[in-house]
């Protein structure tokens, strides 16, 4: 025995005699997980929030979170002796007398960005591919949580700085605290601590921001990882996988290869863009004051879709008894993101309920195997896409010479007919994908070679299709319209018929497929064909 | 119809393709040199970050194209840690993908479900011990119990209360009075009408005396737009037109939407623009809304000259400047 | 000939009528123009240098801005008037190439000037002599390199000229269509002059709102900016975090992506 087993050897003895690891160890080191490019989104999620938390911690040991007047003598010229708060001197500080502090500044806001849009196609390659079905609805749960704090803590990061451009978020945000009915500007004067913008805000959302929020993310990804973990990884449909099994590759050496490395990779590239890209120039924005603004003030992607909704809200505001309701705020800022939220959190269970299906789900969906659910996603993508639009409108009006009025009235009529149009149009694409997955099946892909017969016909030459394409083309349900019952045993209707009816029409509707073809049709066609 | 008819049968798991490294053993040298090269170029990369920390002076630029000049430091301390990352990962994924095992595994799915002897176990421990403590029949207790978890809650809220004081009427009223004159932002000078010509603006901010600081609380309510028209340009009733002065018409700088600052004046349309939400506002028409999410105008200051030919403030703002809250009554 | 009159006689009335007559006009008037000018240029010497030039500018205005300013500068329904509007009004746009208007579009746009720097100063004796305006500055004239102060103009930058121009001068959209110009690479003097004279959607800055330093500071500031190198890497156009945020999908994640599907193949 070589000394560095024999080392090694005796720590994993040592470890071993008080905690048992070994047992579990030795199971899991050969768990199986599936390879995917889809299934590295959340990875990519998942090692932006540990470079934000390193990237993080440097920025913390030089940013001072306060209000504190104080005249800049930093090494910035263009902003010299000029009055600012603390915070935003030393993010200037970090950004040009602290060596490599610009780079982890912007490490630091790209891994941001990156974490939210990782965390958005994650999102997004769930839905579509159902994979948030029983059992792993808690887990969706978590990720919409995820989402929702991400957004906030990105907000609550880039308004760290104190820049003017943050500060107007923040005195949006205030607004909108104010606009909440019968308690609004109490909120507003707690959190502020007094009139805006205050001396008070910028140290508080630090705490969150540093502290709160991590700590809360820290342990809801850990349950996240914990239930995947357990529950095992979704796969594909293919030849020799089932709902019964977990085909891939094992945990060592190659998946902790693979992981490890990529983790590397997504620091690096998010390093390259650090590097290379300029990401919020404060030094450029100046400090903030409520008198001042600059043309195109748009908050980061995550919140773009949310300040486009607010631009195209119509003016609605309500003066009653001596109150004001601000709808133009309340509408846009709190109720239709709380449906949007709601109603994604639920899904799975609204899903569940109009299909009467209570399986568990192991083995991913085609996308277009249910047209319904993909029809639904792109429609609400093709929502948030409209309203990000309105989001950027005053740029796009200017690159593109056109007004923004006309792009204002353009997404408020969009954001109500794009979104249907694009439901229809998806669940008929799905449709017709389902028919030509169902032809090539059945009749095999084309080569392209054409053949004469005997009797001098052309034909083309088909080529069957393998034994596992074909499987993996038509292993999909081909599920079965809910019957809900409008009346009950002895026909009296039922008390629930509108609920009854509505779900036997959505689970209609849910179910529309074309057929995947069987045995007895290729058979069928074999024997008239060739 | 697609009850009876019987799917394609899964044909299983598709035979092992075995990769060039596996039986080859030049292809599997190569690989391995192949991983090797790119730990090292990482080794490599990493010196070069710590050598531009050292050597490369702040300040020194580098031009490149597309991106223009860049700072030289910043830019390669990047590039360099940027590299010495990817490559690592770069290396391991290759040694993953070339040389370590890649045939398929299959693992087998548990199901979640305890079996229903458990379940009856559990079901039944958990009657039992509930059992012990009463819980069914102590009412009182569980009465007061729950009351108790239900206050417990209220001590940390009403600990929050300290947060910041009450708004009282500080919502509804600003540093604008009677005879308050208007002063430049920046600058602090006082301004007469003649000051203005037809076509001018100017951002204004009240009076300081000696020794009083401009807080930015202060601007944030008190920020005025002074703009100059020519007097037949407004249309405004009279009460709205005895607050201007000559053509000058002041109102708050802060959106009655959210508060953002509306200082985007188009000289000729007199329309003035919010960047934030794109509201327009009619400034021949008190400052009505034309366009964008906002409901109400730009509340208007009442403005005069006085005794020194200097503008000031008639009286103070007869509204809340500002986004709407709860207690705004109109 | 004569079908082809008929033909147009057609469209006298439509709407674009008027304009595309004054364009038609305006280029007719200005290639005969650039010919009789040369051919004037070295007569009158006789007379007193400032009356030629004013004459001049009168010659020159009648040829080529008359059309829409009317014949003494006194506006029309598509034009306003020039009267009182100075010299440093006509020296912005001329200067800047933003008059005469290539076309009747919402907004004129800076472009290579059609007139050189001696017809566009007679343009301006001639509409300064008309009444009294701002003067047309002269480039040497403002020394904001030596007056100005960065630091403070920034800080009037951002409270008079960001809101529209954006926080580094780059630019924005106004309400229909209309924008704010980028001011990078805009000469100092037009910048002077663009504050005292609010060409079109921009109001005045006269000397009393932002002192005659201030403006210079201004200037000195953007210069600043304009010649600032990108500290952080690409500037990505200096609009804020809509191109960030574009970036960050198609750069950060997409690459990502790749490198994803990449990870996941099976090597040969």
């Amino acid at each position: 025995m070589k000394k560095s087993e024999k080392i090694a050897g005796n720590v994993a003895n040592y470890v071993d005699e008080r905690t048992g690891a070994a047992k579990w160890l030795k199971k899991n080191l050969t768990k199986v997980f599936p390879d995917h490019w889809s299934f590295m989104l959340g990875e990519v999620a998942l090692y932006s929030f540990i470079i934000l938390l390193f990237s993080g911690t440097f920025l913390t040991f030089w940013f001072d979170p306060s209000q504190r007047d104080v005249v800049y003598n930093g090494s910035y010229t263009p902003l010299a002796d000029v009055k600012m708060s603390a915070a935003y001197a030393s993010a200037l500080h970090i950004s040009f007398d602290v060596r490599g502090g610009l780079l982890m500044r912007q490490i630091h806001h790209w891994a941001a960005l990156l974490f939210m849009a990782a965390m958005i196609a994650h999102l997004m390659r769930i839905f579509f591919t159902g994979a948030f079905r029983k059992p792993r609805e808690a887990n969706w749960l978590i990720g919409v949580g995820l989402v929702t704090l991400g957004i906030v803590e990105g907000f609550l990061g880039y308004s760290l700085p104190d820049d003017l451009l943050s500060g107007t978020g923040i005195r949006i945000a205030e607004a909108i605290l104010q606009a909440i009915p019968v308690v609004g500007s109490y909120l507003a004067f707690f959190a502020f601590g007094g009139a805006f913008p205050g001396h008070v805000f910028i140290p508080r959302i630090y705490t969150v921001h540093v502290l709160l929020l991590p700590g809360i993310f820290l342990a809801l990804i850990t349950v996240h990882l914990m239930l995947v973990w357990y529950q095992k990884h979704t796969q594909y449909p293919g030849p020799g996988r089932t709902e019964k099994n977990v085909v891939g590759y094992p945990l060592m050496p190659v998946y902790m290869a693979k992981a490890g490395g990529f983790f590397f990779i997504v620091f690096g590239v998010t390093a390259l863009l650090g590097a290379v890209a300029s990401i919020n120039p404060i030094w450029l924005y100046g400090p903030y004051t409520p008198g001042q603004i600059s043309a195109g003030s748009q908050p980061d992607f995550y919140m773009g879709w949310l300040d486009g909704l607010v631009r195209m809200s119509p003016p609605l505001e309500t003066h009653a008894f001596g109150h004001t309701i601000s709808w133009n705020i309340l509408i846009p800022g709190l109720i239709v993101p709380g449906i949007l939220f709601t109603g994604m959190a639920l899904y799975p269970f609204i899903e569940s309920w109009m299909t009467g299906d209570k399986r568990e789900h192991h083995l991913l969906d085609r996308p277009r195997n249910n047209p319904n659910r993909t029809a639904l996603g792109a429609m609400s993508l093709a929502f948030m896409l409209v309203i990000l639009i309105n989001g950027g409108n005053d740029l796009i009006a200017t690159h593109f010479h056109l007004t923004i009025n006309q792009i204002m009235w353009f997404t408020r009529i969009a954001v109500f007919v794009v979104p249907p149009i694009v439901f229809v149009i998806t669940k008929r694409l799905c449709l017709s994908l389902q028919r030509a997955d169902r032809e090539i099946v059945l009749h095999g892909r084309e080569t392209g070679r054409l053949v004469m017969m005997p009797n001098g016909e052309f034909v083309e030459v088909h080529e069957e299709l393998s034994a596992e394409k074909k499987f993996t083309l038509t292993q999909h349900e081909q599920p079965q319209a809910l019957e809900v019952p409008t009346t009950d045993r002895s026909g009296v209707r039922n008390p629930q018929g509108i609920k009854g009816k509505l779900r036997a029409r959505m689970s209609q509707a849910h179910v529309e497929q074309v057929p995947a073809p069987s045995q007895e049709e290729a058979k069928a066609l074999e024997g008239g064909h060739h | 119809m697609s009850n009876e008819i019987s799917k394609f049968q899964d044909p299983g798991l598709p035979a092992h393709q075995h990769r060039k490294s596996d039986h080859d053993p030049k292809a599997e040298k190569r690989a391995e040199q192949q991983v090797a090269i790119l730990f090292l170029l990482s080794a490599i990369s990493t010196v070069g970050t710590v050598a531009s920390y050292i050597f490369i002076k702040p300040g020194k630029f580098v031009f490149l194209p597309i991106m223009g000049d860049v700072d030289a430091q910043q830019l390669f301390l990047g590039l360099g840690l940027a590299f010495s990352l990817l490559f690592i990962g770069f290396g391991a994924v290759q040694w993953a993908r070339r040389l370590m095992p890649d045939e398929e595994v299959i693992a087998e799915r548990h199901e979640f479900r305890s079996e229903d002897a458990d379940r009856k176990d559990f079901v039944d421990t958990v009657k039992e011990r509930a059992g012990t403590v009463g819980l069914g029949r102590r009412s009182l207790i569980k009465r007061s119990l729950g009351l108790a978890l239900g206050l417990v809650g209220i001590t940390p809220l009403v600990m929050l209360r300290d947060l910041g004081p009450l708004p009282k009427k500080q919502l509804e009223t600003t540093s604008w009075a009677a005879g308050t004159r208007l002063v430049t932002d920046p600058g602090d000078r006082p301004l007469r009408p003649e000051d203005l010509e037809v076509g001018s603006v100017a951002q204004v901010l009240p009076f300081l005396a000696q020794g009083e600081e401009r807080t930015l609380e202060n601007i944030g309510k008190d920020a005025v737009l002074l703009i100059r028209l020519r007097p037949e340009e407004f249309q405004l009733d009279s009460k709205r037109l005895s607050w201007t002065h000559d053509g000058i018409i002041a109102f708050s700088k802060i959106c009655s939407h959210m508060g953002c600052a509306v200082a985007l004046y188009e000289q000729q349309t007199k329309h003035l623009l919010c960047p934030c939400h794109q509201s327009t506002f009619d400034v021949t028409r008190a400052a009505k809304v034309i366009f964008g999410p906002a409901a109400r105008p730009l509340p208007q200051l009442a403005i005069t000259v006085d005794s020194e030919g200097y503008l000031v403030a008639q009286q103070g703002f007869t509204e809340p400047i500002g986004p709407s809250f709860w207690e705004r009554s109109s | 000939m004569n079908f082809g009159i008929n033909k147009l006689s057609r469209y006298r009335r439509h709407r674009f009528a008027t304009p595309a007559l004054m364009l038609v006009a305006l280029i007719a008037v200005g290639s005969t123009f650039s010919v009789a000018s040369a051919l004037t240029a070295n007569k009158e010497t006789t007379q007193s240098a400032m009356s030629t030039q004013v004459a001049e500018g009168k010659s020159i205005f009648e040829r080529g801005c008359s059309s829409c300013h009317g014949l003494n500068a006194e506006g029309s329904k598509i034009a306003p008037s020039l009267i009182g509007v100075g010299a440093a009004s006509v020296d912005f746009q001329v200067g800047t190439g933003r008059m005469p208007m290539a076309d009747m579009s919402q907004q004129a746009m800076r472009k290579t000037p059609k007139y050189n720097a001696e017809e566009t100063a007679a343009l301006a004796a001639y509409v300064a002599s008309l009444a009294p305006g701002p003067d047309s500055v002269n480039e040497a004239a403002i020394s904001w390199e030596r007056d100005g102060n960065t630091a403070q103009g920034g800080e009037l930058f951002r409270t008079n000229c960001a809101m529209c121009h954006n926080f580094a001068g780059q630019g924005g959209a106004l309400t229909q269509g209309k924008y704010a110009p980028t001011l990078m690479g805009v000469d100092a003097k037009y910048i002077y002059e663009a504050m005292i004279t609010g060409p079109q959607s921009m109001p005045i800055f006269n000397d009393k709102t932002i002192t005659p330093a201030e403006k210079l500071s201004i200037i000195k500031w953007l210069k600043a900016a304009q010649s600032e190198p990108n500290l952080g890497g690409a500037s990505l156009g200096r609009t804020g975090p809509v191109t960030e945020g574009l970036l960050a999908w198609v750069m950060g994640l997409g690459i990502l992506i790749g490198i994803a599907v990449w990870l996941a193949s099976k090597a040969r």
